[in-house]
């Protein structure tokens, strides 16, 4: 093998090496831009007012569907929950759909369930109880859109 | 915690891409050594690839079945720091006529099926939350198992080794990740209490006494494991991952202040009382002092190390036209000197970032983890693997003291790998269960959302009942 082959041949796995880690990042960088906020939720006013075509539908008031639980106050601030057909275990056990961690939460605190084209929420027998608006809830109740459900120092509410 | 999401979507195309991108790397540097050695291309470079492109595709067939939305990029870059380890310690065999290398590809191969098992048995990494004091009383156990006349044997002054059927073994490279698993478990269910109690003493809130306890016990353990068994880098590497994961679940200064505290005290004393940590520091303070290197566990090796490192110099011998057999155990805790020899600064560096990438993906499994445990255990896990890295590359390079860790994936030996790789399958796991849809009906959570007041009727009609 003579020298001239060896370092060409040196000098190639050596951008080979660096052409793996140059993927990879490039890579991670599409991994990232995907997991935006921008990308998966609403377009910011920023965007609308650079591409008029991006902003939202005017909004239909009648016989709106509750498509996310988003959560307004305490630990979760931010957190928007995808609603489907199935229920929602509430509550600060590690096996609840959404993990309260809030100190006034019970371990199974509360539970949302559809029920035809309505959302219900019922207590499980908590130590603090759950709010919808101002009372108490003792028994399973419907939520309507935006109306707030409290838990602790969690309040969250249906949006369409 | 914070927490970060992203978009379901699986990538598992990427991650095949990347792999055969690994793959070919890998292939690459077994093909240099082969045809700069005297024999030319041997038949262990078509055998041993060969295994090696097989394993990697299978493992890449058992993540599209049973962790689709693993993070797409784990898999490629622990396969290329795999392979590019065996092609070195490869060509030192052939620089000594030895057979280390068969050996680890064996072992590669027990440790990727075992990780494979681990993918699929566990599936959801919240199980390990209930085998939390059972994780701990396994971790007591692995530690002690060298300590046990007729099995443990002592190898270079350390006795961390477990032998039995002709076969040699670490249990402490085991024992860091049912530590982690003990300590992700414990710190998940106290985090609050931990938080919550406490004095505070100008800009610090400090914990309680009784909330220290656990602390100390982990800070006895290192220091047994360094009296007893004499090993200084599991030590470092037991008491680090307890200090991170107690900061991560707790975000107070505090604890880093008392630890390292609690660091400086112990390591004072080792340096004082015991002769192995003594000659460790002599070494790295005066490595060059003719009279250290020339003593018995002196510098030599640490220098050899280095004059290797310098022979590469920006661009490297080429793989297999150096001479990084010179150095002792230069395919096991020096493999690193044996690479930066043959490939230079500038293959070191990508070797290095690589570690970097893989662990901050596991970083980035952990702030997606939608669970407390599974956050601490990532976190716990990523950070082993940084501090191994550091402690290996910051040792031959001198910048601390030289420690007895394993460079992960890279290094000879077969438990480390084996570690290593469960350690890769949990945090696929993790990211996977952080990454998939939350409710598409297959998800977990969902199933347990929607089974659970099926599977206990009793109690929810007995409370409906009390509310009437």
């Amino acid at each position: 093998m003579n020298d001239l082959v060896f370092t060409v041949l040196r000098l190639g796995f050596l951008i080979l090496l660096w052409l793996l880690v140059l993927s990879i990042v490039g890579a991670l960088r599409r991994d990232l831009a995907i997991g935006s906020k921008a990308r998966v939720g609403a377009p910011t006013a920023r965007e609308i007012r650079k591409d008029p075509s991006l902003a939202p539908p005017p909004e239909v008031p009648a016989k709106q569907q509750a498509k996310t639980l988003a959560i307004l106050e305490g630990p979760l601030t931010g957190l928007e929950h995808q609603l489907t057909a199935s229920p929602i275990l509430l509550g600060r056990a590690q096996e609840a759909t959404i993990v309260l961690e809030d100190d006034y939460a019970s371990g199974r605190h509360a539970r949302l369930f559809p029920q035809g084209t309505r959302w219900f929420i019922e207590d499980l027998g908590s130590t603090n109880g759950t709010f919808l608006g101002e009372a108490q809830l003792t028994r399973a109740q419907p939520v309507e859109l935006g109306q707030k459900i409290r838990i602790g120092k969690t309040v969250m509410e249906l949006r369409p | 915690m914070s927490e970060l999401e992203t978009a379901p979507v699986p990538r598992r195309n990427m991650e095949l891409l990347l792999l055969l991108l690994a793959l070919a790397v890998a292939m690459g540097a077994y093909y240099l050594v082969g045809i700069n050695s005297d024999d030319g291309l041997s038949e262990e470079f078509i055998s041993q690839g060969l295994i090696l492109v097989g394993l990697a595709l299978v493992f890449h067939v058992v993540l599209r079945i049973w962790a689709k939305y693993a993070d797409p990029v784990i898999l490629p870059v622990t396969v290329a720091l795999n392979g590019i380890g065996l092609a070195m310690i490869h060509r030192i065999d052939l620089a000594k006529s030895d057979d280390t290398a068969f050996r680890q590809i064996m072992w590669t191969g027990v440790a990727m099926v075992v990780a494979m098992i681990v993918l699929w048995t566990i599936r959801d990494h919240r199980v390990l939350r209930r085998f939390t004091y059972i994780a701990l009383a396994a971790s007591v156990l692995l530690l002690l198992l060298p300590l046990i006349k007729g099995l443990g044997v002592e190898i270079n002054g350390a006795r961390i080794w477990v032998r039995f059927f002709g076969l040699s073994f670490q249990p402490g490279e085991l024992a860091k990740i049912t530590l982690a698993i003990f300590f992700a478990g414990y710190l998940s269910s106290n985090r609050e209490l931990i938080l919550l109690a406490g004095r505070k003493v100008g800009p610090l809130q400090l914990p309680r006494s009784r909330d220290l306890g656990p602390m100390v016990v982990a800070w006895l353990v290192s220091i047994g494991v360094l009296v007893v068994q004499r090993d200084l880098g599991s030590s470092i590497l037991f008491f680090g991952l307890f200090m991170v994961m107690i900061y991560v679940a707790t975000a107070r200064v505090s604890w880093i202040v008392i630890g390292t505290l609690m660091l400086v005290g112990g390591g004072t004393f080792a340096y004082l009382t015991m002769s192995h940590v003594t000659r460790r520091i002599d070494g790295w303070l005066n490595a060059f002092d003719p009279d250290i290197y020339h003593a018995i566990g002196g510098s030599r090796q640490i220098v050899e190390g280095l004059f290797g490192l310098a022979n590469g110099g920006l661009m490297g011998t080429g793989l297999g036209n150096g001479s990084p057999y010179m150095v002792p155990l230069a395919n096991s805790d020096m493999i690193v000197a044996s690479l930066g020899e043959e490939l230079g600064l500038i293959g070191i560096s990508a070797i290095v970032l690589l570690y970097l990438i893989l662990v901050s993906r596991g970083m980035r499994a952990a702030l997606g983890s939608r669970d407390t445990f599974g956050k601490l255990l990532a976190t716990g896990f990523s950070f082993t693997l940084a501090l191994q890295c550091f402690v290996v590359i910051g040792g031959v390079t001198r910048l601390i003291p030289l420690t007895g860790l394993t460079t992960p994936f890279m290094a000879a030996g077969g438990s480390s790998l084996l570690s290593n790789w469960i350690i890769v399958a949990l945090l696929l796991l993790i990211s996977h269960n952080s990454r998939r849809p939350m409710l598409s009906g297959v998800s977990a959570t969902a199933e347990v959302a929607t089974k659970a007041p099926r599977r206990s009727p009793g109690l929810l009609e007995s409370i409906k009942e009390h509310k009437r």
